[in-house]
């Protein structure tokens, strides 16, 4: 039992949903994002968090584009998170503070590495797109630590000064303008983007993910395809990096390590891919555990995240939403 | 000059057999078995683990606690193959990638809570440390004791590949699973037995390795991209290929951090990424 493949599952979540794009937006979507408005309210303290986790949901539900929809797995999303958020802190440092313009930088920038990887990353079987992705990521990260003298190298880029938005929102050591502002720019970025997976080039992933061999026969140009989507992700990877370095105000070198990668991996996983709410689900969940649980001890919350991707794998396919999903599947003919 | 560049080969060999005997047993269970096996590291790490104790806290020699590092090793792939890895043979790879990092984090977790995040000193017996001098170079003498020791493993390992009973069943599982079990072959014996083996080995090379891979609980990420990249080059079925893999990289590692240092490791990354685009489908087929 425990030997089905995640394909599977993921083949029966997408019929559950529906078999033709539907864009009309739910009740249940409709709810969910007027929670994170509510936290804003309610949780005033934990602003600073709060915008962390929108900004690494975003990160999750770029991951969640490539690996959820087209079925790559990549084992160094990071080096574009990095990648964006070096360049967005590097225009900052250099005398452009303007935020908005940074953003779109950063994604043109991330964008612009991404094309290139996607033609290594679209050929080849399973295990050579997750080496490829992975040895990007570390040339990548080593590039960051050899060039000190651009990036700062292990110390960090600090020094990032943000203008105020627009000429109002200035930037504060309580989080405030910092969790408008990445609301603001991941609900825009998200309502793209599930535009983009709910139209039929989305639908063309999905066929591709569950059969790209057949997918050339109904004449879709498989390859482009992936190196289309691909390079998306790597643009919104970008902007989440830049959204980290201009809130927080500093780049670390971490933002391109491997395990910020595996990470985004966890946390897609643990809310469910394929979905895109999964990511952003995953994140908060993720954060606020290690939140509360390194605040305790790093080493045990290193051991527990361990121990439920183990769990995950072997007991919970689809992660927290895939879970609910089975749920209502199985509660639905009792009523 | 000449002498300089003996050594560095020297080192990188030594470098690379080393590589060679930790990550042979992943070249079983990725390329044989088509597990994406991201722990390995791991148990290379108990073996590594194992020596040092052994030796600080109980006094044993060091050569009498490789073997020990060895079965310690091997026990435990044993027993996490019965109990968790035969369940995800057929699963996809994300699924493997997934759970073998979850193994990762929890061993490097354990390892930090028992042993601290420091790196282990490792104390070589005084007849392994120093230098064997011939006119115009200096060789050390633990280098060419681990040379010594992997040409000799490599040739038992190859015997018992390729002569023995057990050798023989486990070449007709990999081939074709199912009409080995149909020839009476206990196919989930036979690749236990080759996963422990596979672990043991890579516990052997982490016991021998500590004085030149160092030891620390982030071992198994640290070097999961050579291991990875010993196997996908060196290709599957044969001894041969991820030997000469391992040494090529040991060499090239070695060279690279030794002439060119202000780029460090970045030679080793962008060598695999072109090998990768050189060769798209992985140098060895992969099985469907």
């Amino acid at each position: 039992m425990a030997t089905r493949s995640a394909s599977v599952s993921i083949s029966r979540a997408s019929a559950v949903a529906s078999t033709l794009p539907d864009d009309r937006w739910k009740l249940l979507e409709i709810v969910f994002w007027l929670l994170p408005v509510l936290a804003f309210f309610v949780f005033p303290n934990y602003r600073v968090l709060g915008s962390q986790i929108l900004i690494t949901g975003l990160f999750a539900v770029s991951l969640d584009l490539i690996l959820g929809y087209a079925g790559i797995v990549s084992l160094g999303h990071a080096a574009f998170f990095g990648v964006g958020a070096y360049a967005a802190g590097l225009l900052a440092v250099h005398g452009w503070h303007e935020p908005i313009t940074g953003l779109v930088v950063a994604a043109i920038v991330a964008a612009a590495v991404g094309y290139p990887v996607s033609f290594l990353v679209v050929r080849g079987s399973d295990l050579t797109r997750l080496m490829v992705t992975l040895g990007i990521g570390l040339m990548l990260w080593e590039v960051a630590n050899k060039a000190a003298f651009v990036t700062g190298g292990v110390d960090g880029l600090a020094g990032v000064t943000i203008d105020p938005i627009f000429g109002v929102g200035r930037f504060d050591i309580g989080g405030r303008t910092a969790y408008v502002y990445a609301l603001a720019v991941v609900f825009i970025v998200f309502v793209v983007l599930r535009r983009i997976v709910h139209s039929p080039f989305g639908l063309s992933l999905r066929g591709i993910r569950e059969g790209a061999k057949r997918m050339p026969a109904i004449g879709a140009p498989v390859a482009r395809r992936l190196r289309t989507i691909f390079t998306i992700a790597a643009a919104v990877a970008g902007i989440a990096g830049a959204l980290i370095a201009q809130t927080t105000q500093f780049v670390g070198i971490d933002t391109l390590g491997f395990p910020r990668s595996a990470e985004l991996l966890i946390m897609l996983v643990l809310g469910g891919a394929g979905r895109l709410y999964g990511g952003l689900v995953g994140a908060a969940l993720f954060m606020i555990a290690q939140d509360y649980l390194s605040g305790i001890d790093p080493v045990y919350w290193q051991f527990w995240i361990g121990f439920f991707l183990v769990v995950i794998v072997l007991f919970a396919h689809g992660g927290i939403l895939g879970g609910l999903d089975t749920l209502r599947t199985r509660l639905r003919p009792r009523q | 000059m000449i002498g300089n560049v003996i050594g560095v080969l020297f080192d990188g060999l030594a470098y690379g057999s080393l590589l060679f005997i930790i990550a042979v047993g992943l070249s079983v269970t990725l390329g044989l078995m088509n597990f994406v096996n991201l722990a390995h590291g791991t148990f290379a790490m108990i073996g590594g683990y194992v020596c040092v104790l052994l030796m600080t806290r109980a006094g044993v020699p060091f050569l009498a606690t490789l073997p020990i590092a060895f079965a310690a090793a091997a026990l435990v792939g044993l027993v996490l193959e019965v109990t968790l890895y035969r369940r995800l043979y057929k699963a996809s790879p994300l699924d493997q990638v997934l759970f073998s990092i979850g193994i990762v984090f929890m061993s490097i977790a354990m390892a930090t809570y028992w042993f601290g995040a420091s790196q282990q000193p490792v104390a070589l017996p005084s007849y392994l440390r120093g230098q064997v001098h011939l006119p115009g170079l200096d060789l050390g003498v633990y280098r060419l004791f681990l040379i010594v020791v992997v040409a000799a493993l490599t040739l038992v390992l190859q015997y018992l590949l390729d002569r023995t009973r057990f050798g023989s069943q486990v070449r007709a599982s990999v081939d074709n699973a199912t009409a080995a079990a149909g020839l009476g072959i206990d196919v989930n014996r036979v690749f236990a037995l080759t996963f422990a083996l596979g672990s043991g080995l890579a516990g052997l090379g982490g016991a021998l390795g500590i004085d030149v891979l160092g030891l620390d609980p982030t071992f198994p990420l640290k070097y999961i991209v050579y291991f990875l990249l010993v196997v996908s080059v060196g290709g599957s079925g044969t001894m041969k290929g991820p030997l000469i893999a391992a040494l090529i990289l040991g060499v090239f590692d070695v060279a690279g951090k030794y002439y060119l240092p202000q780029i460090g490791g970045f030679v080793i990354y962008a060598l695999m990424v072109i090998l990768l685009i050189v060769f798209p489908a992985g140098l060895y087929a992969r099985r469907a």
